[in-house]
C-alpha cells in the first residue's frame, strides 16, 4: 500500500481505506511492507495474533488493532522490551491454533468472525494469562504513542476526540520516528 | 582523587537540597547519582515509556537492564522483578532524580501526622510511632523549600492546613473544567476544597516561565521547565559556587569506614565502570528510602558486621509509601478539556479526625488523563476486550473525572527491605529484596476514602461511579517511598536522630524520606525538602572545618 509519508496525516476515509487494505494484505499472508519483514513472528504467527488483536479491538468506523499497526508495534517490541514475552507468544499462539484446528477444523485466522470470538473467549478460560498478555499490550499499542507503530496517524486519539496534533506544547517529536528502546 | 568536605549520595529531592546548602556554606562536595542528567530536551512524550506509565520502560532510569530486585510475595515465594514492573517499587534515578518526573504536588503535612501514635495508639501490629521533631520545627524549611523550589496554589479555601508564616509564592493556575465542575459539589457537601499546592511555576519564576498547560505532565519532564524540581533550581545553585562538584551515572557502592568506626568516603562505580574512592570528612546517603537502605546495609565491616546504622536491626523497616484509592464518575456531559496539569483541586478534610481510624488522607483529583490510563478505568459493566470496550473509550475517555487520594500508611517492622542473598545487579552489587504487606488498618481507611471520593463525584453529577478500592499483597513504597532508616531519640528503635545523623557514627547522615517516621496522607515531597534543609542547617551548624563541633 503506497501511503506517501510526506504526504502528511490522512483524512479519517482515507485512513480507513488505507487500515482495511493493509489488514487485507495481513489476512493474505503479507505484512505491512514487504513480505517476511517481522522481526520476531512467523507469517502463520502473525496471521493468527492479528486475528486475536482484531477482536480485542474490531474495526467499525475507525480501524481495528491490526489495521492501526498494532501488529507492528508487537512484533517490533518482542525483539526489545517484551524479550521475556517471547516463550509466552509462542506457545500461546500455537495453543490457539491447536483450539482453532481441533474445535473448527481450520486456522484461527480463516475462520468467520463469530467463530473467531468463541475462541479468544475460549482462550480466557484455557491460557488466560496468555490471553490478558495480548489484551494489555494490543490496548497498548492502540492507544498508546503513535511512534511505536500501533497508533498510525494517531487514529485512536483522533478517534477520541483529541485535537491531534495538540494545540498545546512544541511538535518537535516525530510521532513516527521509532522509538530506542 | 582529591579529599573533599562532604560526598552526597544522590541527587535527588534531598540530595540535591543539601548540596546546595553545604556548597553555599563553603563545604566541598562531591554530589554522586547513579543516572543521568536529563533536560527539557528529553520530555519526549511517550505515553508507554515514562515514569507513570513504564510498558516500554522508565524514562528517567532505572533502566530494566542490569537493575534487578526480588521481592518476596505474602506467601513467601521470592521473584526477580523489573524496574519498569509494579512490585519493584521504583522511583526514578536520574539528577532530580523523582522532581525531574513528578506530578510536583507539594504538600505540607499536616501537625497531627507528627505525632500519629500520640493521637491514635498504635494498632495491633502496626509500628505506629511519633516523630521526635514537631510540625513547628519544620515550618520555617517548609516555608523555605515553597520559594527556593517554586510553589504555586493557594491554601485559603480550607482551614485543614498547618499554621504558616507566608502564603506561597506564586497564585495557582487557573481553574480548568473538572475544579469548576467539583468545587461547588464540595462545598454543597460542606467540605472546604481548595487549590492543589504544585511544584510548578504559574507565573514566571526563579528565571523560568510557567506551565503552558500540556497533556503530558505527570510521568515526564516538562518540556518548557515549568516544574520544579532540584534538577533545575538547587543543583544549578550547588554547581554556580564552584564548591560542588556533580559525577552522573556514578553508583555508590559502599560507605567506607575506618578503625574507629567513622565514615571516611564512599566507593563507586562510575561512568565507565571503573572502581572509584572518594575521601571524605562525611557523607550524606540521600538515595531514597529503598536504595539508601540497601547502601548501608551493604557497607558491612568488623566494627559493623550487619551493615551501617544497623546495631539494632532497623536498617530497612518500616518501608512504606501510600495506599491510593478513590473513584471514578461518568457524567453525561463532557468533563475533560485536554488542559493540564488536570490535577487541580483538593480536600483535606478527612485526613484526620474520623473515629475509628488512624488517620485518613487527602483527596484530589487525578492529573491529565492519557488514552492509555483510561483502558482500565472503564464502568464496571464494560467488557474487557471487544467493540464494546472500544465504544466504551469513545464514550468515556472524555466524561470521566477521577478523585483519589493517597491513604496514610500504618507502618509495620516487616514491612522491609534487606539485601538478596544471591541476586547481584550489573555492578555485583547485592540487590533490595523487598517482603512484608501493607497493615490491613490501612485498606479500611482505604475503603472510606474511596467511599468519599465516590459521594464527592455522585454530588457532581456522576451518572455512574467505580471504586478504586483493593488490597494489595504486596509491600507499598513506589514513588512515595519511605521508612527504611526511621528518625528517633531511641537508638534501639530508630536509625538516626533528629538531625537524621547515624546514631552510631557521627560524620554520617541520612537525609531523605528513609527518615520519615510516618508518611503523611498527602505526596510526601515537600516535606522531604523541608527534612533536607531541616538537617543541613543543624549539619553545618555543627561543622567546624574538618570536622564537628562536639
Amino acid at each position: 500500500m503506497p501511503i506517501s509519508r510526506k504526504a502528511g496525516l490522512l483524512t479519517r476515509r482515507q485512513f480507513v481505506a488505507a487500515g482495511a487494505m493493509g489488514g487485507a494484505a495481513v489476512a493474505i499472508g503479507c505484512s505491512p511492507g514487504s513480505a517476511g519483514n517481522w522481526e520476531f513472528l512467523s507469517e502463520g504467527q502473525a496471521r493468527t495474533l492479528a486475528a486475536i488483536c482484531d477482536q480485542i479491538i474490531p474495526a467499525d468506523d475507525f480501524p481495528s488493532a491490526s489495521q492501526a499497526g498494532v501488529l507492528t508495534y508487537i512484533d517490533r517490541q518482542l525483539v526489545r522490551h517484551f524479550r521475556r514475552h517471547q516463550e509466552a507468544y509462542k506457545s500461546g499462539l500455537e495453543d490457539t491454533q491447536a483450539m482453532s484446528r481441533k474445535r473448527f477444523g481450520q486456522d484461527l485466522a480463516v475462520l468467520p468472525q463469530r467463530q473467531q470470538v468463541e475462541i479468544v473467549s475460549g482462550l480466557s478460560e484455557q491460557n488466560r494469562a496468555f490471553l490478558e498478555l495480548v489484551r494489555s499490550h494490543t490496548l497498548e499499542g492502540y492507544y498508546g504513542s503513535p511512534r511505536h507503530g500501533g497508533n498510525r496517524d494517531a487514529v485512536s486519539w483522533r478517534m477520541l476526540g483529541l485535537p491531534e496534533p495538540p494545540p498545546l506544547g512544541r511538535a518537535q517529536y516525530d510521532l513516527r520516528k521509532g522509538s530506542p528502546s | 582523587m582529591k579529599r573533599v568536605n562532604a560526598v552526597v549520595v544522590g541527587a535527588g529531592a534531598a540530595g540535591g537540597i543539601v548540596a546546595k546548602e553545604l556548597a553555599v556554606a563553603g563545604l566541598s562536595v562531591v554530589l554522586l547519582e547513579r543516572g543521568k542528567w536529563y533536560t527539557a530536551n528529553d520530555c519526549r512524550k511517550d505515553d508507554l515509556r515514562n515514569q507513570r506509565t513504564t510498558v516500554l520502560g522508565n524514562a528517567f532510569g532505572p533502566e530494566d537492564d542490569g537493575n534487578p530486585r526480588v521481592w518476596v510475595d505474602p506467601r513467601g515465594a521470592a521473584h526477580i522483578v523489573l524496574p519498569s514492573e509494579g512490585s519493584y517499587q521504583n522511583d526514578a534515578a536520574c539528577v532530580g532524580g523523582g522532581t525531574l518526573s513528578y506530578g510536583a504536588q507539594a504538600w505540607r503535612f499536616l501537625p497531627q501526622d507528627f505525632r500519629m501514635r500520640s493521637t491514635y495508639g498504635a494498632p495491633e501490629g502496626s509500628s505506629l510511632e511519633d516523630w521526635p521533631i514537631s510540625y513547628d520545627d519544620l515550618e520555617p524549611f517548609y516555608e523555605k523549600a515553597e520559594y527556593e523550589i517554586g510553589i504555586s496554589g493557594d491554601y485559603s479555601g480550607t482551614p485543614f492546613h498547618g499554621p504558616r508564616k507566608r502564603p506561597l509564592p506564586m497564585p495557582p493556575l487557573p481553574p480548568g473544567r473538572e475544579f469548576s465542575i467539583l468545587e461547588p459539589a464540595a462545598k454543597r457537601l460542606g467540605l472546604h476544597p481548595f487549590h492543589i499546592p504544585m511544584a510548578r511555576n504559574s507565573v514566571p519564576y526563579n528565571g523560568r516561565g510557567p506551565c503552558m498547560r500540556c497533556r503530558w505532565c505527570v510521568g515526564f519532564a516538562c518540556e518548557v521547565d515549568a516544574k520544579n524540581g532540584s534538577q533545575n533550581t538547587v543543583i544549578p545553585i550547588a554547581l554556580n559556587t564552584g564548591n560542588c562538584e556533580l559525577r552522573t551515572e556514578c553508583m555508590a557502592s559502599e560507605i567506607l569506614t575506618d578503625d574507629r568506626g567513622r565514615a571516611r568516603g564512599v566507593s563507586y562505580f562510575d561512568a565507565k565502570g571503573r572502581f572509584q574512592e572518594q575521601l571524605s570528612d562525611l557523607v550524606v546517603v540521600s538515595g531514597c528510602a529503598t536504595e539508601s537502605a540497601r547502601l548501608l546495609l551493604n557497607s558491612k565491616s568488623r566494627l559493623f558486621p550487619d551493615g551501617l546504622g544497623n546495631r539494632h536491626d532497623q536498617v530497612g523497616r518500616h518501608l512504606q509509601g501510600h495506599h491510593y484509592t478513590g473513584a471514578v464518575g461518568y457524567f453525561d456531559f463532557e468533563t475533560y478539556d485536554d488542559v493540564g496539569p488536570g490535577a487541580t483541586i483538593a480536600i483535606t478534610d478527612y485526613n484526620h479526625g474520623t473515629p475509628g481510624l488512624c488517620g485518613g488522607g487527602m483527596l484530589a483529583n487525578e492529573f491529565i488523563r492519557l488514552p492509555i490510563h483510561t483502558i482500565d478505568r472503564l464502568p464496571a459493566k464494560t467488557p474487557r476486550w471487544g467493540l464494546g470496550h472500544k465504544q466504551a473509550m469513545r464514550e468515556w475517555h472524555k466524561r470521566s473525572i477521577v478523585i483519589m487520594g493517597p491513604t496514610q500508611q500504618i507502618p509495620t517492622a516487616e514491612g522491609r527491605v534487606t539485601l538478596d542473598p544471591t541476586v547481584r545487579d550489573k555492578w555485583g552489587l547485592p540487590v533490595v529484596r523487598l517482603s512484608g504487606n501493607v497493615h490491613p488498618h490501612t485498606f479500611e481507611i482505604g475503603e472510606v476514602q474511596a467511599r468519599r471520593a465516590e459521594a464527592w463525584l455522585r454530588e457532581a453529577g456522576a451518572i455512574d461511579t467505580s471504586l478504586m478500592s483493593y488490597k494489595a499483597e504486596m509491600v507499598s513504597a513506589g514513588q512515595h517511598q519511605a521508612g527504611t532508616c526511621r528518625m528517633g531519640n531511641d537508638p534501639r528503635i530508630s536509625v538516626v536522630d533528629r538531625n537524621c545523623r547515624v546514631h552510631d557514627v557521627d560524620n554520617l547522615f541520612v537525609i531523605d524520606s528513609s527518615v520519615h517516621v510516618t508518611n503523611g496522607g498527602f505526596n510526601p515531597v515537600l516535606t522531604i525538602m523541608a527534612i533536607a534543609y531541616f538537617a543541613s542547617d543543624a549539619l553545618v551548624r555543627n561543622w567546624k572545618g574538618t570536622g564537628f563541633r562536639s
